[in-house]
């Protein structure tokens, strides 16, 4: 008897059985181990058949507690930790970090350290932007752009291991300027690069730019339109693709940006394919600086003169700079002694990542993996 | 080190034997003029400058030996014989806050008074100290009529000791003025906020984190929890009084099923 009239409430459309209404709703976990999250995200996903009504993301699987690291170190020993926050870009966060404490020491690097530094991190964006291209293009089905960039990428490293004799985290700056003197051919290892690069380049576009299934993967997913991302605090290629021209290197120059002469590329519909176009743009643009900073590379010293016991003045500041994936920004307070008495990270990831909600909002269960890769989210950062 | 003393040394070699080689080392140009306080007749019989300054401190090494870096530093900063008495070099003077006058200024304090605690630069950074009853109101304002309409990042700093012990700092930009500037606020321990989600979207994972990391709580935030640390944790990391070796041991146990995380 109870059977039947199970069965008969289970069929029941009318009926106001709430399992039977959250049937059609289904909450799935993706992730924490899923090849497509770059690390260890887990998004639960609120889906209607393969329409996504909502998303939680879930982070802080790697959470290492790097903050609170830094108020245990001192300055110069907090340094190769920030390396391992973004980890595809560690010539950024070492500069964004070097650049705050040389802010708070009021000091300045000479000029030979910075259009080092401006070199070695335009580089690491080229770098950066590689790993983002091939994962991303794999994400999506296209295998051999991984290859390609992967190849190229090495090229890269090669470089910063001649430099410093690290490879990914390469601790390439020390605060007041660098330790290492640019290596014998250093320049022309740059150049050739660059002329290495640019027909490499040429060779992702060809796989994908005019590509039939790359476009109707990418055009008209994840819009972002530029109010919410400034909402939203969205910073770096996504807020540039959704046509907001703004660039730290341009609007706040630091180091020696001001010297170079490079565009600022942006997007109009703020989709995913902008957000590829865009990346692409800044690769070529990398490369300008790299070739104008390479050929012009002032002789001197390459260390300002910062004293061995590293100790600000009390006092806090704030400093950022146009990472990779947007603006990384450090907050340190200063209690005059050698450690510092807070250091925060402004992780562009962690910020960037808060987007994905409104982006894939309404679309399907595949275009979450597209907008996964296209924010280019490293988990080191977003969880640091 | 010792090369170059020896270097010092042989230059003059007229100095007492007996003085340390620290106390050869070459006198700045200033030192040596500030001595004309000196007197005269040393300054007369003496035939350079560098001699000068050798003969007038080799008392000063009798009394009190004093180590290489230290006796630079009083040579460099006083110039004066340090004879008289053994000085502690003075440490160098940092930067200052400023206070800061600016339109800006003037129409908050207008409107806000004493809401408006400080307002300075230091380092060539903005920033406002305002009083937790009327953060909100500024932040709305900040964002509606002076433009800044990108929430860069919100944080808190830990000072136990204080009695407002928390420094929540909410870093502002504006795109349209391209200016930066940071809003403070001090609050106690246990006091709530108003969360700002209503006014930059971008506060919402930015408040969480300040929730997890400080436990300070924002009020009317649309799903205040733990962020980066499991839902279950005891305890606020960023807190000075919590060691960098400390846990949650019970959540690592059950968790876990291990003994403890290090």
């Amino acid at each position: 008897m109870t059977d039947t009239k199970d069965r008969t409430a289970y069929l029941d459309l009318d009926t106001k059985d709430e399992t039977f209404l959250d049937a059609t709703e289904l909450v799935i976990n993706m992730g924490p181990q899923h090849p497509s999250t770059h690390g260890v995200l887990r998004v639960i996903l609120k889906l209607d058949g393969e329409k996504v009504l909502g998303t939680e993301c879930v982070i802080g699987y790697l959470h290492r507690g790097v903050e609170k690291i830094g108020e245990n170190r001192t300055y110069a020993m907090f340094n190769p930790y920030v390396d391992r926050m973004d980890y595809v870009a560690s010539v950024s966060n070492g500069l964004g970090y070097c650049e705050t404490v040389e802010k708070l020491l009021n000091v300045e690097a000479p000029p030979r350290a910075q259009y080092l530094r401006v070199i070695l991190t335009e580089l690491c964006r080229i770098a950066s932007h590689q790993v983002w291209l091939g994962t991303h293009a794999l994400d999506i089905g296209a295998l051999t752009p991984l290859f390609y960039c992967f190849r190229d990428r090495e090229e890269i490293l090669k470089i910063f291991e001649k430099y410093c004799g690290a490879r990914l985290t390469t601790h390439a700056f020390r605060i007041g300027g660098c330790l290492y003197e640019a290596y014998d051919g250093f320049e022309q290892d740059c150049k050739k690069f660059c002329d290495f690069f640019l027909p490499k380049l040429d060779e992702y576009e060809e796989l994908l730019t005019t590509n039939r299934i790359w476009v109707e993967r990418t055009k008209g997913v994840g819009i972002l339109k530029p109010e919410d991302c400034i909402a939203l605090g969205v910073t770096g290629p996504v807020l540039r693709a959704s046509g907001v021209k703004w660039d730290l290197r341009k609007r706040q120059p630091y180091e020696s940006y001001k010297d170079f002469d490079f565009d600022v590329p942006t997007g109009q519909n703020g989709d995913t394919y902008d957000r590829y176009l865009v990346r692409i743009e800044e690769m070529r643009q990398a490369v300008r600086i790299i070739r104008q900073a390479s050929d012009r590379l002032p002789q001197g010293p390459i260390m300002a003169k910062v004293p061995k016991v590293i100790k600000p003045a009390v006092g806090e500041v704030y400093h950022s700079i146009e990472a990779p994936k947007g603006e990384l920004g450090y907050f340190i307070v200063s209690d005059g002694s050698t450690q510092p008495y807070r250091v925060r990270v402004r992780p562009p990831s962690f910020v960037n990542l808060q987007a994905l909600d409104k982006m894939v909002r309404g679309l399907l269960v595949a275009d979450v993996v597209a907008v996964i890769g296209t924010l280019d989210i490293v988990l080191g950062e977003v969880d640091r | 080190m010792p090369e170059e003393t020896k270097g010092s040394n042989s230059v003059s070699p007229s100095a007492g034997g007996d003085t340390p080689p620290v106390e050869k080392a070459v006198v700045p140009a200033e030192a040596s003029a500030s001595q004309s306080s000196a007197p005269l007749t040393k300054a007369e019989t003496l035939a350079t400058p560098a001699e000068e300054a050798k003969t007038d401190r080799a008392p000063a090494t009798a009394e009190k030996p004093a180590p290489v870096a230290a006796a630079k530093a009083v040579a460099a900063k006083l110039g004066a014989p340090p004879a008289a008495k053994p000085s502690v070099p003075p440490k160098p003077e940092g930067p200052k806050p400023e206070p800061w006058e600016s339109e800006l200024v003037t129409r908050l304090r207008r409107q806000y008074g004493s809401g408006i605690k400080e307002a300075s630069t230091y380092l060539g950074q903005r920033y406002f100290v305002v009083d937790s009853s009327v953060l909100y109101e500024i932040l709305l304002r900040m964002r509606d009529d002076e433009l800044f309409d990108y929430c860069v990042d919100i944080t808190a700093v830990h000072y136990p000791k204080r009695d407002a012990q928390f420094d929540i700092v909410y870093v502002l930009y504006s795109f349209h003025n391209n200016e930066r500037i940071r809003v403070k606020t001090q609050i106690k321990d246990g006091e709530h906020l108003r969360t700002v989600v209503g006014i930059w979207e971008t506060a919402n994972w930015l408040e969480r984190e300040v929730y997890d990391m400080f436990g300070v709580t924002f009020d009317g935030h649309p799903d205040l929890k733990r962020i980066l640390l499991p839902d279950g944790w005891k305890g606020y990391p960023l807190r000075k009084d919590y060691p960098i070796l400390q846990q949650d041991k019970e959540w690592v146990q059950i968790n876990l099923g291990i003994e403890s995380g290090q």
